[in-house]
């Protein structure tokens, strides 16, 4: 209860609040209970499980198989989906999740969103009802792996223009073709895969390890996105059952509602990582002395502290509006594009500002930051690149399709 | 048989704790708050005996402002099955809230009370002594090993020496020390159970339980802030400085 009239007047400017640097909008309040519990169990494991593996798992480019089993175990796999072995939770939980995660690094986030996003997600809105008792509770357990197939070597940012085909024979249909930069693909159990048929028309399969003329090589020597596997799905004359099609899905429209599902934690995850940069980064420039004084004492590290802190609260503060808008179905593919095009475009500059402030050590794997950084390219790049998503925007608001 | 375990909300213990302007405490406006880890490893010993089918009830019980019901949501999700909360804006001391589970042991005859030894916010250590002494209950306190049989409970207690084994009646009060488990976290689905378990509501009035303080905190400060030492050069100097300058010689 307000002790005096001005306490009263919210609109005094003599009532203010304490700033809380850490999170100056207060965004846990925000959240319901559920969504505060889930991110904790995210955050506690995430930094207390998956932070001591990564620097080997970046160094020796080597992904731990026991993750995926261990985050379905928590139900952190195709979390938003209702029954199947999947917990149900809210969509602002799920970039909670994110999140906390991508704190550690891209790579564990994007092994998540492919499991989640990419591959339980399809299946449950473009997959038949046996196709979803099939496959739903083995990937929500993490005791299968999945992987999605539609970049293809030469259509990344074009993927109307794939030429993997699927041919209408007796019973099923036989695949052809090339899918390229597949996470999880070298050791994914379940794939879906996105080839046109005989119409022309692009369409869903759901392929397994060990059916006839497929093989996953894999991806050596990236410099981004070390501790997650990364491979190509090649389909030689592959036969895919009847029942392995995904009746749901026809056109470009199928793989477009999983991406902006994967896109919408990939807004939340990029800021994830810029968040533990921009606390590395102040950490260093508080410890850190030049000139008889900490790096802090500067105004150029203050100014990119400020831009870095601020940047990433207005990020957030988006991410959950539009996380709001996911649950209620009012939200717009472009304000996807939006806020995955922002995030990991603020996120890129942070983690390399964070490396700047970071001098000589920052160049070294036990900082993090310019691991942080690294990844960034990809997280940048995947899912719609900066300037595609730019002109994603563009189109909505002028009309006018810049990019044929 | 059933168990009672107490859980107390904390400031978070990765938060770095910061004393109030006016002196009067700490800050926990817009503090992140969760449970205090002892009672953490309380929940999860109980949990564990429910899976082994030692106890058939968990009822867990948090005291103190609103959001206590998030402390006990956590408990419900981590395997408790249904929550106490004894709601209340006043401070609770130590005796007070002995005396406030004393009254939920009679109503809900627990065999077996499981706490934290301690909470991390005052590192009091008294609630479960006292509330053993209440209830006129034998004590197994700072537990690393815990072994239910037989209406006996065999307690392995980390003392300076090393280990101590008690063997204990029931009903009997067990307080938790660190290396007993290492606690499950809270899984999804499990997270989603929770919220339809119960949490029963009620207050100290209506236990009857007098929660006045009995001690007055007259001032919180910062810990004086260490200063750098000094390097002499003989033992003659050393001694003069003890003597002359300290005082301790």
């Amino acid at each position: 209860m307000a002790t005096n009239a001005y306490e009263a007047d919210v609109h005094s400017p003599r009532v203010w609040g304490k700033f809380n640097w850490e999170d100056p909008m207060a965004l846990d309040s925000l959240l319901t209970e559920e969504e505060r519990m889930v991110q904790e169990t995210a955050r506690q494991y995430a930094q207390e499980k998956l932070m001591p593996r990564i620097i080997e798992a970046y160094n020796d480019e080597k992904e731990d198989p026991d993750i995926i089993p261990e985050m379905g175990e928590l139900g952190l796999l195709g979390p938003t989906i209702h029954g199947y072995g999947c917990a149900g939770v809210s969509y602002v939980s799920y970039g909670l999740i994110a999140r906390e995660i991508e704190k550690v690094d891209s790579s564990y986030r994007s092994t998540l969103s492919v499991q989640s996003s990419l591959v339980m997600w399809p299946i449950y809105n473009y997959g038949t009802e046996a196709q979803r008792e099939k496959y739903l509770p083995k990937l929500a357990s993490g005791e299968w792996v999945g992987a999605f197939g539609l970049t293809e070597p030469d259509h990344g940012s074009d993927p109307g223009g794939m030429k993997t085909r699927a041919k209408k024979v007796d019973g099923g249909y036989q695949l052809n073709g090339a899918k390229m930069w597949i996470s999880n693909a070298p050791l994914a159990q379940v794939f879906v895969v996105w080839a046109k048929d005989d119409d022309d028309v692009i369409r869903g399969f759901i392929l397994e390890r060990g059916m006839e003329g497929l093989t996953t090589p894999k991806l050596k020597n990236k410099l981004s996105l070390r501790a997650s596997t990364t491979g190509e799905i090649v389909m030689d004359n592959v036969f895919v059952p009847d029942e392995n099609w995904l009746p749901e899905a026809r056109g470009l429209g199928g793989p477009f509602g999983c991406l902006n599902n994967a896109r919408y934690g990939i807004a939340w995850g990029a800021l994830g990582a810029a968040e533990f940069c921009w606390k590395a980064a102040r950490e260093y420039a508080l410890d850190r002395t030049q000139f008889g004084k900490p790096l802090a004492s500067y105004q150029l590290v203050q100014k990119k502290l400020a831009d870095m802190q601020t940047d990433i609260f207005i990020g957030l503060q988006s991410c959950l509006q539009m996380g709001r808008m996911m649950e209620d179905g009012s939200c717009a593919p472009e304000l996807i594009s939006m806020l995955k095009r922002n995030s990991t475009g603020k996120a890129r500059d942070i983690c390399r500002d964070a490396r700047d402030i970071h001098g000589g050590n920052g160049i070294t794997d036990e900082y993090h930051v310019m691991r942080h950084m690294m990844n960034m390219e990809t997280i940048y790049t995947y899912e719609g690149t900066h300037d595609i998503h730019a002109l994603i925007l563009g189109r909505a608001q002028t009309g006018i399709q810049a990019f044929f | 048989m059933k168990l009672l375990v107490a859980v107390k909300r904390v400031i978070d213990y990765n938060i770095k704790v910061r004393v109030k302007g006016d002196e009067t405490g700490v800050e926990t406006a817009n503090v992140k708050m969760s449970m205090n880890p002892f009672d953490e490893i309380a929940v999860e010993e109980a949990v564990r005996l429910h899976e082994a089918g030692t106890a058939t009830e968990i009822v867990a019980v948090s005291m103190g402002v609103q959001q206590c019901q998030e402390t006990i949501r956590t408990a419900l999700a981590m395997g408790c099955d249904r929550g106490i909360h004894v709601k209340t804006d006043d401070e609770l001391q130590p005796l007070a809230v002995a005396k406030l589970l004393a009254k939920i042991v009679e109503q809900e005859s627990p065999d077996v009370v499981v706490l934290g030894k301690q909470a991390i916010d005052d590192d009091s250590n008294q609630t479960g002594q006292m509330l053993a002494g209440l209830l006129g209950w034998s004590q197994g306190t700072f537990a690393s090993e815990i072994a239910l049989a037989d209406g006996k409970a065999n307690v392995t207690r980390e003392i300076d020496g090393g280990l101590q084994t008690v063997a204990i009646n029931l009903p009997a009060v067990i307080t938790t020390d660190l290396r007993l488990n290492e606690p499950r976290y809270a899984s999804l689905p499990n997270i989603m159970k929770a919220k339809k378990k119960e949490i029963a509501e009620i207050t100290p009035e209506e236990l009857g339980v007098d929660i006045a303080p009995r001690l007055t905190t007259l001032k919180v400060t910062e810990p004086s802030q260490r200063e750098g030492g000094i390097k002499v050069e003989t033992v003659a100097e050393l001694v003069n400085k003890l003597k002359n300058e300290v005082g301790v010689i």
